[in-house]
């Protein structure tokens, strides 16, 4: 389906994930992160969102031990930076499918 | 937050057993639960207090007799070395998933917020000490005092 969020319109599906990596922008991602209460983006909110883009890219699936080895954030920080569901919101910020993964 | 809904939002998990598969299954339960915005927290009680044994959690086993769907005779089960060789090959497989062994598992449930309580009467009991217990956990209470932290719309009890 079709959402219109800051002026564009972008196709997502029925929980509002972008289906088309190749409308994402930074600044839709902003207003992705107003609607999901996250707020202003810090320039560490962008290094997580680029790093989530980066693993979907190369098709490696999500967990939240991937995000603890990452290097790019530890896991407390992760929670206070996307509070409530912190993988699901920044790969929703981020353009990419909901992580399917349990862990 | 506005109306309540009837939606999760606290899991209290009791786990009350060691065997691998019990273990894991209150951890994937507590994390899948921080994973979605749902506070959890764990009572660690009788042989569930293994799984933060510093001693024991790196030895954990899966049952290889009583368990109808390991589908191994129970007599073929009771062999030495059956559980080894199961409880192998089940860690390979988790590793394949990407699965944390049970001390990492443990860092990432605290690191996620998830609160961890040891059971006083089973400490007691089993005469184990609080610094033979994995250091992350948040205290040793009782289970009046772990019901009185399930309070609030939309809590759950899981015993494991």
């Amino acid at each position: 389906m079709q959402k219109v969020i800051s002026g564009k319109t972008i196709n997502v599906n029925d929980e509002g994930y972008l289906t088309d990596l190749t409308q994402w922008d930074k600044s839709l991602a902003q207003a992705i992160a107003q609607e999901e209460g996250i707020g202003e983006l810090t320039p560490k909110h962008w290094d997580i969102i680029h790093y989530l883009q980066e693993q979907f890219k190369q098709e490696i699936p999500l967990s939240i031990r991937k995000i603890s080895k990452s290097g790019v954030v530890n896991i407390e920080e992760f929670y206070a930076l996307f509070p409530q569901g912190p993988l699901k919101k920044a790969s929703k910020i981020a353009g990419i499918p909901k992580p399917v993964s349990c862990i | 937050m506005s109306e309540y809904t009837g939606e999760v939002r606290k899991m209290m998990i009791i786990l009350s057993k060691a065997t691998m598969e019990n273990v894991y299954a209150a951890f994937i339960l507590a994390n899948g639960a921080r994973m979605e915005g749902i506070e959890a927290e764990i009572f660690f009680t009788f042989f569930g207090l293994e799984a933060i044994n510093k001693n024991k959690l790196g030895h954990l086993h899966t049952a290889t007799v009583g368990n109808p769907a390991m589908h191994i005779p129970t007599l073929l089960g009771g062999l030495p070395g059956m559980e080894a060789i199961a409880t192998s090959m089940m860690k390979k497989e988790m590793e394949k998933l990407d699965m944390p062994d049970v001390l990492e598992f443990l860092d990432i449930l605290k690191a996620s917020g998830v609160k961890l309580w040891a059971c006083r009467l089973a400490m007691e009991m089993f005469h184990i000490q609080k610094e033979e217990l994995y250091n992350g956990i948040n205290g040793v209470i009782s289970v009046g005092e772990f019901y009185n932290k399930g309070t609030g719309l939309g809590t759950h009890m899981l015993f494991v």
